[in-house]
């Protein structure tokens, strides 16, 4: 099992500098300066350079720039949104309620997809089967963009029960519709993971014992059923995260919450790069934080993936 | 010793049986249609797909206004539609007020109504429609290609040549797309050509894993070692013994592929690297038209409505075809 968590981090960290290494040479081909204003002189830009290593060779740079984000965890200065600005002072107070938006719709997301899941799946084949797939494949379809509009439109806007915008002196409950948009997607996928993989367990000989021994329809599903199906459904963390990822991006722009979402829509309508960079290498940073804990997870619940990949 | 024909009897079937089984014998891809044609959602889906690819086809021509005409009389007027107008609906009536009659349009009729430069949100959204269309099928296409390229090579000649090819998609695919795609945009200035090209290249990872995994399983199988000992070369054997084996997997990741081209530009649009004006998708339709949508809900709602019912057609298609091809095959 270690040496397996040992192999993936090693592998997670070559992704990571890989990521930062194109981070960098995209930096290269970026258009404009960190330095657009205009009334710089020549000499104070000759010293501004100098500063931030500009003035170096391509190889120095690249040392620079590994060295700065490793040790300070320094993408630059703002150019745009609040010049002049260290980049992590602008976007790491940010990260907290993009954090809890997502972890939030994750929690909202999977509860109900489970409900909705097992509900399906034990009550297979009758309306509520039906309702539960009709849901799921709306979810699944439907970007989330869509249901962050239309909830902010009707119960924001028509009938007034939550904020249209995000709300600083009611984080909670101002943060209810993002969760909510955020968390469909979430919910449809568990939804149609879980059912299959339910029909399949409360099919199987061992269900058909249990079934024979006499125990109740509810204890089979949640102690004999549910648990061996679960295990599978945490296989799609990885692809939930990247949905959430994707639209945290939107949906924080429909409600103007302050996090980092919003800010990387700002940063790139305003071309302030090194923000770009920064919440680019922190997305890449989470998505793969969260695929290492998902395998590391994964082998830790299910002992057959610890023996078939070594450890 | 000699033996005489009439001492054996022959204890295979008659030929004329034979002939009777092969008569009930489908073809992969028959028996494939009857389960896809069973499958109500995705006959659903199918019809919708079809009557979206019509109207984004004729849909800016059936009417007299110009997609990107501006009309600065015509600015935000409410859809109004003739006949449909009688009954209480689609009737040009905005916050109350007849809008229509009110600026002395009485023969006057926007559909879906006016934006906010008063061009006819009728044929933009069509217009934008073909481009969405357009984005996702020339996306796809290309990363499909590369994506069977890609994991035909990396599964059939394994090795050394699979062990690199595979570290290197383990790193690509350690990237969130999401990244990717926004970092190539803005490097290569939104427009139609850097949005492709992102999408392609985020987008046949996915492919060449299912593809390689099948090869993989495909190659040990004994009328592959057949035609090897035949002689056939590695190039006849990929085109003409796998590929056709997989072609089922390959359209089905296909079809699932589509849909995500075309969130993948809407939201591309919605956070700033949409298409250039005049170019309009249905992303930026949505994008623009929700900056007002709390005044004029009309410049959002009919984009966002053909977006949604696109989405949905496509997933529930490629669900049907998920099942009709291998009915047990899941996973996402």
């Amino acid at each position: 099992m270690f040496k397996y968590i040992n192999k993936r981090l090693v592998w997670s960290i070559i992704t990571l500098g890989t990521i930062l290494f194109i981070l960098f040479l995209l930096l290269q081909f970026m258009p404009g300066t960190p330095f657009n204003d205009e009334k710089l002189t020549p000499q104070t830009l000759a010293i501004m350079n100098a500063k931030y290593g500009l003035d170096q060779p391509f190889m120095t740079r690249l040392w620079i720039f590994y060295s700065n984000v490793i040790t300070k965890f320094d993408f630059g200065i703002s150019m745009a949104i609040q010049k002049n600005w260290p980049v992590g002072d602008l976007v790491l107070p940010r990260l907290g309620i993009s954090v809890r938006i997502g972890l939030q719709a994750l929690l909202l997301g999977t509860f109900n997809g489970i409900l909705l899941g097992v509900l399906s799946a034990s009550k297979r084949n009758t309306w509520i089967d039906t309702l539960a797939t009709i849901l799921a494949i709306l979810g699944v379809s439907i970007p989330s963009y869509v249901f962050a509009l239309t909830l902010s439109y009707f119960l924001g806007y028509k009938i007034q029960i939550f904020d249209i915008i995000f709300n600083y002196k009611d984080p909670f409950f101002s943060s209810l519709l993002p969760t909510i948009a955020l968390s469909m997607f979430i919910m449809a996928q568990t939804t149609r993971f879980l059912r299959t993989e339910l029909i399949e367990v409360l099919g199987s000989d061992y269900i058909k014992l249990v079934e024979a021994k006499g125990v109740s329809k509810f204890k089979i599903i949640y102690k004999h059923g549910l648990r061996n199906a679960l295990i599978s459904v945490v296989t799609i963390l990885g692809p939930l995260t990247v949905n959430l990822l994707t639209g945290s991006l939107v949906v924080e722009k429909v409600y103007a919450v302050p996090g980092i979402g919003s800010m990387l829509v700002n940063g790139i309508l305003t071309n302030d790069y090194n923000v770009i960079m920064m919440i680019a290498f922190i997305y890449s940073a989470l998505y793969i934080a969260m695929n290492l804990f998902v395998d590391i997870l994964y082998g830790i619940i299910d002992p057959r993936i610890r023996v078939a990949k070594g450890g | 010793m000699s033996y005489r024909k009439e001492q054996f009897e022959s204890v295979t079937l008659q030929n004329t049986e034979q002939q009777e089984m092969l008569a009930s014998n489908t073809g992969f891809f028959k028996d494939a249609f009857t389960r896809f044609a069973t499958n109500k959602g995705a006959l659903i889906g199918l019809i919708f797909i079809t009557i979206i690819l019509g109207l984004a086809l004729i849909g800016p021509s059936i009417t007299p206004h110009i997609y990107n005409e501006v009309i600065t009389t015509n600015i935000n007027l409410p859809p109004r539609i003739p006949f449909l107008e009688n009954f209480g609906i689609f009737n040009g009536f905005w916050e109350g007020i007849d809008v229509y009659a009110k600026k002395g349009f009485d023969d006057l009729y926007y559909w879906f109504g006016a934006d906010g430069l008063g061009r006819d949100l009728w044929s933009r959204v069509w217009m934008g429609t073909r481009i969405s269309f357009l984005v996702a099928f020339v996306a796809v296409m290309i990363d499909v290609a590369i994506g069977i390229t890609y994991g035909l090579v990396s599964g059939y000649f394994g090795g050394k040549v699979d062990l690199v090819m595979q570290r290197l998609v383990e790193v690509i695919s350690g990237i969130p797309n999401l990244v990717v795609v926004i970092l190539l945009v803005l490097v290569l200035k939104p427009g139609l050509v850097s949005i492709i090209f992102a999408l392609m290249i985020t987008g046949w990872i996915s492919m060449s894993r299912v593809v390689r995994s099948q090869v993989l399983k495909l190659k040990e199988m004994e009328y592959i070692l057949a035609a090897r000992t035949l002689g056939a070369s590695s190039f006849v054997i990929i085109l003409k013994e796998i590929l056709p084996n997989i072609m089922g997997q390959i359209i089905v990741m296909t079809m699932f592929s589509i849909p995500n081209a075309i969130f993948y530009e809407s939201f591309l649009a919605f956070v700033g690297l949409g298409l250039q004006p005049p170019l309009a998708s249905l992303g930026v339709l949505i994008s623009t038209g929700y900056q007002s949508m709390l005044i004029y809900p009309h410049m959002v709602i009919y984009p966002v409505i053909v977006l949604s019912i696109l989405m949905l057609s496509f997933n529930l298609m490629a669900d049907g075809l998920r099942d009709a091809f291998d009915p047990k095959m899941k996973g996402f």
